[in-house]
Formats: structure tokens, C-alpha cells, sequence
């Protein structure tokens, strides 16, 4: 299957190891991700506003990259795969605002005419999570070569993975796809309260000290409930939860650091990818230690 | 106008009603629909960080009170949409939220500036952090 991915900012830069692993562990399951040869930002985070237009210009740009991909036949279907769940969550929106708004849609028209597609609001917009269900855990699972054996794993969803309401992959208070995945890894699930309780996302640039603090609460109540490491889907999320623990240890001394990386990073490993697939060096703090210590690395 | 107790009518000066009526059509929302449970301030995750609570913002706005544009909650928000799943009245919240910074914003007014960061902050912080920050915050 070849399928559209958009990548987005931070998947070229800090979190190019959550898209080395996501590629590789596609590539196992029979997913080609394709990426457009030119694409541009999101937007970010979505307008909120009813009477903005201006933002919603460039998260349709990006899918009529989409319809072009499709009408060159260098993919199968009018779909594309976001592993960034801020750009799942932005691309999606504009997306529903564009089919559900007659004036914007008619807006963002006009704006673009230079474009050679008059995009028709057809792309769907799915979250790699979400490609991964529709294939089958149980062929996520024939694809295990490691299992990931008595690891216990802390799914962190976030935010806008599962918010707002219509929107989100899964039941907002209840989801299970991580879940899912760890099972179907072969790890074991260590459910907690802080799942879907916000990082403190961008007032991580002016406000570190409020997102330490949030951060410190989803951390501790995962170790708590006995977590080796948590996994998450959003680079922002990881940047808050892992290379924030530094502030996190100034406000909180007694805090034990924990590994957090990318599930498509524990999909590489538990497929048996190399070392370029499961890119941990780039994590902090790092999780090689432990996983070495449980047998899972050399 | 809901009357509360009694016989306790609020009767809104036309100015604040035009405060009101802005908030509603920048969200696109309806404020007059919130019947103050606390839902979306029991779930905030912000809210040590806050001089009101969110159901308290809402109720400012539903009385026309501009203060709630002076309070330190509307930059607070993180705009997580936890409020917005619980709220029993379908109100998103985060949407009010956002009308009332937009409604600063739109003043050229910046909440935050790069300025004040380190070089090795500006550094180490992903793009999405940078990007995300200052479409929310300014101008």
C-alpha cells in the first residue's frame, strides 16, 4: 500500500527519530509512505476564531499536495498519514471547516488560484495510530520478531490526539489504540489517570516552570502505577516529558528520571529493526540502558 | 435574561451586551447556554496558573464584564480541549478562550516575545514549541 505522509516541522529536526522509526516499521507492514516533494507548515494549531480564513490556507495547501500525489498515480488512495498529532489535528480540522463552511471554502478558492488543483475536500486525514488499526493488530502483531516481554509500558495520548470531540482517533476518556498496539507488541499496558492530562504544550517556551509541573504530574502518576517507560505521538509531548525532566529534577529533587520515547520507535525494536530505525540516541533521557538491562537490546 | 433565586434579574447594559455578542461570534459559541457546574474548571489542567477559573471567564462574559480580557487565565489556557469534552452544555470552551485573547491580540499586542529567551533556549526547543507559541500569543 502507498499511502500520502505529511511530515510536518519538527519530524525533520528534533523528531527525526520519531519519523526514521515510523518509515522502517511501515515498511514492515507493507505500508510506502510517501512524502510530497514539496509541502509547507500545518498551521500549527488550529483557528479558533469564526471569522479566520488566513489559517486554514495552509493546512489546505498541504492536501491539495495530496490530490496531486493521487492524480500523478505515485499513490493509492486520497489519504495521508501524519505521525505529528498537532499536524493530525490541524490538517483534519481544516479540513472539516473547508467541507462544512460554503463562505471559507469559497475563500480559500479564491485565495488560491494560482494552485493547478481546486482542491475538492476529499483527503482524509488519518493518524498513523490509525492506518495501523485499520490494517489489524493481529498483523502488527505477525510482524514481531522481539516481543517486547515484561516491559511495562505507559501509554501518554495527550491532547490533540483525542480532542476535541469528532475529531480525535479514539473515545476521548476512554481510548485504547495505544493500548493496543503495546499488546500487540507484546508489551504490558500500564494503564494510568494522567493518560490524556495536557504536558503544558508551547508554554514550554515562557512558562517552563507550569509545564514542569504538568509534565511532572503525567510522569509520576505512570511510575507510580509502575511504568518502565511512557510512549507517546506527539514531538511537542516528547519535548515536555523527556528533555524537560531537567527542569522537572530543579522544581522536584526527589524525581527518578524515566525513559519516554515514540511508539514507532518500540514498533521498530519489537520488528528486530537496527539501530537506524529505532534511533534512540536522539532520546533524553536515554532508554537504552533499560532496555539492554531487559534483554531487548544488545 | 435567567433569573437566579428569587427574583434576581440581571438587566445588561447595552455596552456589555455588545462585549458579550462579540465574545459569541468570535467562538461561535453561545456562553448563555453554561449553567455554572465547574466541569471545565475541575479539569483544567492550568488552573494553579489562573487569577479566574475558566467557568468563572464564561460567567464574565455571559454578564458582559470586559474585565475577563485583563485576566491572566485567557493566556494561561493551553488550549488542551479537556474543557471542551467535559462541558455537559457542548460549549467549547477553549473557543471562548481563544476569542477572548484574539480580542487582545488583534490590538497588536504581544504576550510573548522571543526576545526573552537565551540563545541556547531558542536552541534547544523544537520548532513546534516556537511555532505553536506564537500563534497563540501573538500578534
Amino acid at each position: 500500500m502507498r499511502i500520502a505522509y505529511y511530515p510536518g516541522c519538527t519530524l525533520k529536526t528534533n523528531a527525526k527519530n520519531f519519523e526514521d522509526s515510523a518509515i522502517a516499521s511501515a515498511k514492515e507492514l507493507g505500508i510506502e509512505m510517501v512524502e510530497p516533494d514539496r509541502w509547507n507548515c500545518c498551521g500549527t494549531v488550529h483557528a479558533l476564531v469564526k471569522d479566520d480564513v488566513m489559517h486554514h490556507l495552509a493546512p489546505v495547501r498541504n492536501l491539495i499536495r495530496v490530490e496531486e500525489l493521487k492524480e500523478a498515480d505515485k499513490v493509492d488512495s486520497k489519504q495521508v498519514v501524519t505521525l505529528c498529532a498537532m499536524c493530525y489535528n490541524t490538517l483534519k480540522r481544516s479540513n472539516q471547516t473547508f467541507n462544512e463552511d460554503a463562505d471559507k471554502k469559497q475563500k480559500i478558492h479564491d485565495v488560491m488560484y494560482k494552485e493547478d488543483i481546486k482542491y475538492s475536500g476529499n483527503v482524509e486525514v488519518l493518524h498513523y495510530l490509525e492506518v495501523l488499526r485499520e490494517i489489524g493488530w493481529d498483523k502488527v502483531k505477525e510482524a514481531v520478531k522481539k516481543p517486547l516481554d515484561g516491559l511495562k509500558i505507559a501509554p501518554y495520548y495527550g491532547c490533540l490526539l483525542l480532542r476535541p470531540r469528532g475529531i480525535g482517533i479514539d473515545n476521548a476518556d476512554n481510548p485504547t489504540i495505544i493500548e493496543d498496539l503495546i499488546e500487540a507488541l507484546g508489551g504490558e499496558v500500564v494503564d494510568f489517570a494522567y493518560k490524556q492530562k495536557c504536558c503544558g504544550a508551547y508554554h514550554t517556551v515562557h512558562m517552563k516552570e507550569a509545564v514542569a509541573d504538568l509534565s511532572h504530574n503525567v510522569l509520576k502518576y505512570a511510575q507510580d502505577a509502575g511504568a518502565d517507560l511512557l510512549i507517546t505521538a506527539c514531538p511537542l509531548c516528547e519535548y515536555n516529558l523527556g528533555p524537560r525532566q531537567t527542569q522537572i529534577k530543579k522544581q522536584y529533587p526527589i524525581f527518578d528520571s524515566i525513559p519516554v520515547v515514540y511508539f514507532t520507535q518500540l514498533m521498530a525494536l519489537a520488528f528486530g529493526l537496527n539501530d537506524g530505525a529505532t534511533a534512540f540516541e536522539a532520546n533524553k533521557p536515554d532508554p537504552t540502558p533499560l532496555l539492554t538491562e531487559r534483554g531487548l537490546m544488545e | 435574561m435567567s433569573s437566579f433565586g428569587s427574583n434576581l434579574v440581571l438587566r445588561m447594559n447595552p455596552a456589555d451586551k455588545v462585549f458579550k455578542d462579540r465574545v459569541n461570534e468570535l467562538s461561535g459559541e453561545n456562553v448563555d447556554l453554561c449553567f455554572q457546574c465547574g466541569g471545565c474548571s475541575s479539569g483544567c489542567p492550568m488552573t494553579q496558573d489562573m487569577d479566574y477559573l475558566p467557568s468563572k471567564i464564561i460567567r464574565m462574559a455571559q454578564i458582559g464584564l470586559e474585565e475577563a480580557l485583563e485576566s491572566r487565565t485567557i493566556w494561561t489556557c493551553s488550549t488542551c480541549f479537556n474543557c471542551e469534552v467535559r462541558c455537559p452544555r457542548g460549549i467549547d470552551v477553549t473557543a471562548v478562550m481563544e476569542a477572548l485573547r484574539q480580542m487582545v491580540l488583534r490590538k497588536k499586542h504581544n504576550e510573548v516575545s522571543l526576545d526573552d529567551l537565551s540563545a541556547e533556549e531558542l536552541r534547544e526547543l523544537p520548532q513546534i514549541a516556537i511555532v505553536s507559541n506564537q500563534r497563540k500569543l501573538t500578534a
